[in-house]
């Protein structure tokens, strides 16, 4: 099974470099074809999700393998997606230029979040993200206009420095290691989380609390989150999805790893303690912006770091059913975040605005995707039969295990604000009727468009309604494997 | 005492010094960037102090006998004292940059800010009780206080040019910790490290070239249309 990892590692840095010189039908045809394969090597290691490759320098275990699903699977239809949005474009050459730029960056960015959750060094996990940061940079700013490179500065600038703060808690913890493992040694995550019980604790919280604090700064949770609706708003519709749906949960793998150190190290208590302040200030904040947003990439932003918040949450509460429900949320945050961010940018496409104020009946006027998007939306909200339903209702339930349930109250509160926004906000454009002179006829701009939106439908109505067994084994391996119902 | 265990402990001691007064002129270094007028002499000033972390890693890899370290002292003094320093120099040479100092506050202010968070950052380690083998454990702290000045040289000068500057600052900072908690890091990671900087900067020249040439200048003050 090593070849599955070397084939992640390879494929997509392999596509990026062809599509600059392929002609255009060719790199269409070879997005496809990388991100589905990527997708269906994820599928093939959930059946087998302990394998190592390149002397141990590779490995995935069950928590990796969930992580590489959700990215793998937005991949694929980011990059269907993308083919209808480029041929919706103006077909000059200049525009195609453009075009490929974004085909080559897609499949990088793409590559640093799959590589990421390959690494078995922490060290190296950090370059990976870091990797995707420099690249995702360079893709927000990729429309040219002057808030684009606004967004794009405060993202790389922001983002980096927050890195530069997990990479302090990645030397720290090297430090902690050593004391154990002597001054030579690969930091190897698993290598760590063995001599774990023998670590210097303080050394290790400090550890913990900066990796929180840097790699939460890419998570989006509050208040190291002021990158995230600008760069979500102003990028490419399908960079806002893979930052969306991708990025924020890579970023949030990261700190797992730290968790999992952690808990082992010093007991579970610090660890959830620190993620239940980020995830309910996270939740909070959220909550009581996502209402009064018009832009509705800006508003779909909102309800990342309102999801991000629910996921630190949910580790906070620590019983087995929480854990596998945030891991089932990492899965259909993705699919729900990808299909909504699809419709967005197809209302674009439409409408040429993001701006819900002035966008009237796209349901009528979008005869596939205005309903597929209205669904993602109610599934994007947390309502059955969706994906998100059944994750928020796993990580209630494990909130009430808990003797003291008063934060499980607070999630639910918030959650049903969030909830009352994003359709109140979404539904008068969607659901009000066409603005007088009605345009032409009713149509979609692509099918490529609105099949990706079908695709990332099917997917969180699965997670949903009949989630595969062999996928429910995964989260259980994975949530035990973080110190669940400990 | 035999006069060889007496050299030896002079010379363990003249190392130790030597190195905190290496570590203190790193962090000298961001003040003085904090301070400086223009970004042209912080970008001087910027790889005076990467020429004083060459310097640092290379006084470990002797004294510790750490071979893998020359490695990342060359690798440092090509990129982070010539190679870097001259992109962000060519940068404002060819941008028609308005010589005004990008200062948010006073200098009086920013540099008491500074000593604030120099004073927080020794603070802090001294409680979590780190003790190095590799070089004295005040460097740790003192490297601390240099990642949160390098903080404050971002958040308090409203140009492109001194907040990238400040990045880099940073990862001089967390050079100067990793040399005192994790020198035995291997040399494939401390070439990653290398080869991703030299990615972010490559990347940060580029989004100050598209920030100038949308705004026609370097400063942070036109980036007001977005809130967060």
């Amino acid at each position: 099974m090593a070849y599955a990892l070397l084939a992640l590692l390879v494929a997509p840095a392999l596509a990026a470099v062809v599509s600059v010189f392929l002609p255009r039908w060719a790199v269409e045809a070879l997005a496809v074809v990388v991100g589905g394969g990527s997708f269906a090597v994820a599928i093939i290691l959930v059946g087998n999700p302990r394998v190592d490759a390149l002397n141990g320098w590779l490995s995935v275990d069950a928590l990796a393998v969930v992580f590489l699903l959700a990215v793998s699977f937005l991949y694929f239809l980011t990059m269907v997606f993308t083919i209808g949005y480029l041929r919706a474009e103006d077909q000059s050459t200049e525009t195609w230029r453009r075009g490929r730029l974004l085909f080559v960056g897609l499949h990088l960015f793409c590559w640093a979040m799959l590589v990421a959750p390959l690494m078995s060094s922490l060290a190296l996990l950090w370059v990976a993200i870091e990797v995707t940061t420099v690249v995702s940079a360079l893709l927000v700013a990729l429309d040219g206009t002057k808030r684009a490179s606004e967004a794009a500065w405060k993202y790389v600038l922001i983002a980096s420095m927050g890195l530069g703060i997990a990479l302090l808690g990645t030397v720290v913890l090297y430090y902690a290691g050593s004391a154990v493992l002597g001054t030579h040694y690969d930091l190897f995550f698993t290598q760590v989380l063995r001599a774990a019980h023998r670590l210097p604790p303080q050394v290790v919280r400090l550890a913990d609390v900066l990796a929180v604090v840097g790699f939460g700064t890419k998570v989006g949770w509050v208040p190291m989150h002021t990158w995230l609706p600008d760069a979500h708003s102003e990028a490419p519709t399908p960079v806002s999805t893979l930052l969306s749906g991708a990025l924020l949960a890579v970023s949030f793998y990261a700190v797992l790893r730290y968790f999992e150190i952690t808990e082992r190290a010093v007991g579970a208590g610090f660890p959830r303690a620190v993620l239940l302040g980020f995830g309910l200030a996270s939740l909070l904040l959220a909550a009581l912006s996502v209402a009064g947003q018009r832009d509705v990439k800006r508003l779909l932003a909102y309800s990342s770091i309102e999801h991000m918040g629910i996921l630190a949450v949910g580790m906070s509460f620590g019983a087995t059913v929480a854990v596998a429900g945030v891991l089932l949320q990492v899965l259909g945050h993705a699919a729900a975040k990808g299909t909504s961010f699809f419709g967005a940018g197809t209302l674009l496409r439409r409408f040429g605005t993001k701006d819900l104020g002035r966008i009237k009946g796209a349901i009528s006027l979008l005869p596939r995707s205005g309903p597929m998007l209205v669904l993602a939306l109610l599934g994007l909200s947390g309502l059955p039969p969706f994906g998100i339903f059944r994750s928020e209702l796993m990580i209630v339930e494990g909130g009430l295990l808990d003797p003291d349930g008063s934060a499980v109250v607070v999630v639910v509160v918030l959650v049903l604000l969030a909830f009352a926004g994003l359709l109140w906000t979404t539904g008068r454009a969607l659901l009000s009727p066409a603005a007088r002179p009605r345009p032409a006829r009713a149509s979609e701009p692509s099918r490529w468009m609105a099949g990706a939106m079908f695709l990332g439908l099917v997917g969180l109505a699965v997670l949903g309604v009949h989630p595969p067994e062999q996928l429910l084994v995964l989260l259980d391996h994975a949530a035990r494997q973080l110190g669940a119902g400990r | 005492m035999s006069p060889g265990v007496l050299a030896a402990e002079s010379g363990v001691g003249s190392f130790q010094s030597f190195s905190v007064a290496l570590t203190v002129a790193v962090l000298l270094c961001e003040f003085a960037m904090l301070r400086a007028p223009l970004s042209r002499s912080q970008v001087r000033i910027y790889a005076v102090q990467s020429l004083l972390v060459s310097g640092l890693a290379a006084d470990v890899a002797i004294a510790r006998h750490i071979p893998d370290l020359f490695a990342i002292v060359g690798l440092s003094l090509v990129l982070k004292v010539v190679v870097i320093p001259l992109i962000v120099l060519r940068l404002i040479s060819e941008a028609v940059v308005d010589l005004v100092p990008s200062h948010r506050l006073g200098v009086a202010t920013m540099v008491l800010l500074g000593l604030v968070a120099a004073g927080i950052g020794l603070f802090v380690v001294g409680a979590v009780h780190v003790h190095s083998r590799t070089l004295p454990t005040a460097s740790f702290g003192l490297s601390a206080s240099a990642v949160l000045v390098a903080f404050l040289l971002v958040v308090l000068r409203a140009d492109v040019v001194s907040q990238a500057v400040g990045f880099f600052a940073l990862e001089n900072a967390i050079s100067v910790a990793s040399l005192v908690v994790a020198a035995g890091l291997p040399l494939i990671v401390e070439v990653a490290f290398f080869f991703d900087l030299l990615v972010a900067v490559v990347v940060f020249g580029v989004l100050m070239r598209v920030h100038h040439r949308r705004t026609g200048t370097l400063s942070t003050s036109a980036l007001d249309e977005l809130r967060g």
